[in-house]
């Protein structure tokens, strides 16, 4: 168990790459439940999110969810997150642990008469399941990315969430927190593996998923982070300006991944020879290779581009890849 | 994965090494807490032959997918051999610590140096006080 934004979180359960393994093959359950939800509900909710979030809110309806980023007046990403229309005046806001305080503060600062920002992430528990297998083994049909549904997984109701951090089908449930350890436990008995946050960290990397604290963050924008495709740069929210001169300019830099040469295994903060740094790196299960992502000059950011990261004061080499770096063989 | 054990006829470095010494050379390797502390192990960055080891000093890293962690030289001495195994399949120092698992075998430069190792029954006792 390591401590993880104020909470006890295991970083495997029986081993990480069995537990990577499985989300692949068939089916793993991952608790995040220390996930913040933020509710915003009334006639002006969707005003305020719309002048606040980088993606446009009219592309979806009630019943629907987007990937979306809560952006600074730099251009810096404060937090990624996924917003739920729950109903044309309520959303719910799911924001990475680390910044549930930051993101709370940073609504309710910038709350309009007719808009009310709630923190109710002590109210929800949240359980991915995830995998080929994992509709299967929930006896759950299929239904389309980003939606969700009131239902109920072995008796227990909760807020389906077809939405995920791997690159396989699967749910995130949503459900009161006293229910969750019997939703937990439901799961397992349904033959889906238990995953720690070691998997969670090796599967997300291996689909390009950023993590904000690595990847992303207030001091890096969305353009050069590759998330252009979440900014809705015709409307008005927070920073659009900046974005759109770094769109218009091009960004100095580009957060690419890669795939070591050598056997090596790239980790966060080490140096890149070429210019930049390693973001996350980790061991690809998958690739059975050291994997990356990491910032480097907009020059080199082209895939096949051979980079030298500085493992220890080894050169290693790498080369950049098109994300993500795993994919599924159809 | 083996059952955890700590074999009699090896020699035992507080921070998970062991070392078998046989005349002037010893093969070296990390013991079974070490290998279950650290997880899966997906990389092994070995010496050179001929690198000069020096006892308490790392002479090499392992990795899990989490973490890495660096070899401790359980005595001095000139690597002579590197087990290519592991660098090609470094599971298998989980699958067998003592065994097809060893990572270096060395030219021991400074046989006294044995004495402050401890044997298996010490380095248990060492291990409960973790």
């Amino acid at each position: 168990m390591v401590p993880f934004a104020g909470w006890e979180m295991p970083v495997q359960y029986e081993g990480v790459i069995q537990e990577h393994r499985a989300v692949r093959e068939d089916a793993g359950a991952f608790d995040v439940s220390h996930m913040g939800e933020v509710e915003v509900e009334g006639p002006r909710a969707r005003e305020l999110l719309q002048r606040l979030l980088s993606n446009d809110l009219e592309r979806i309806e009630p019943g629907a969810a987007q990937y979306t980023l809560l952006t600074n007046e730099a251009g810096g990403i404060v937090d990624d997150l996924i917003a739920y229309e729950l109903d044309p005046f309520r959303f719910l806001l799911i924001v990475n642990a680390s910044n549930r305080e930051t993101d709370f503060a940073w609504l309710k600062e910038r709350e309009v008469p007719g808009s009310d920002v709630r923190d109710v992430s002590d109210d929800y528990g949240l359980i991915a399941v995830q995998g080929p297998r994992a509709l299967e083994r929930l006896g759950l049909a299929h239904a389309p990315a980003f939606t969700f549904a009131e239902g109920e997984v072995a008796g227990v109701p909760c807020m389906v969430n077809r939405t995920g951090y791997t690159g396989e089908e699967g749910v995130e449930l949503l459900v009161s927190a006293e229910d969750a350890g019997a939703l937990w436990d439901a799961v397992v008995e349904r033959g889906v593996t238990p995953c720690g946050l070691g998997a969670r960290d090796s599967l997300r990397l291996e689909v390009c998923y950023p993590l904000h604290g690595n990847d992303i963050g207030p001091d890096t924008d969305a353009i050069s982070a590759g998330l252009g495709w979440v900014c809705s740069l015709a409307k008005e929210f927070t920073g659009v300006d900046e974005l759109r001169r770094i769109k218009d300019a091009g960004p100095e830099r580009r957060l690419v991944a890669f795939v070591m040469q050598e056997r090596a295994i790239p980790r966060q903060g080490m140096p890149i020879l070429e210019g930049g740094e390693v973001t996350s790196g980790t061991h690809s299960p998958m690739l059975d290779r050291g994997i990356g992502m990491g910032y480097v000059p907009a020059v080199l950011a082209d895939s096949g581009t051979e980079l030298t990261i500085d493992v220890r004061g080894r050169r290693r080499k790498a080369r950049v890849v098109r994300k993500p770096i795993y994919r599924r063989e159809e | 994965m083996p059952a955890e054990s700590y074999p009699e006829d090896l020699r035992y470095h507080p921070e998970h090494d062991w070392a078998r010494i046989e005349d002037d050379t010893a093969t070296l390797g990390i013991t079974w807490y070490g290998q279950d502390a650290l997880g899966e192990l997906v990389h092994y960055e070995p010496p050179d032959v001929g690198a000069t080891l020096t006892k308490d000093s790392a002479y090499g890293e392992v990795e899990s997918v989490k973490a890495v962690s660096d070899l401790i030289a359980p005595l001095s001495g000139e690597v002579l051999e590197v087990n290519q195994k592991v660098v090609d399949e470094p599971e298998t120092v989980n699958a067998d610590p003592y065994g097809e698992g060893w990572l270096v075998r060395i030219r021991v430069s400074d046989a006294s140096e044995t004495d402050a190792l401890m044997d298996a029954e010490t380095y248990r006792s060492h291990l409960q006080t973790l």
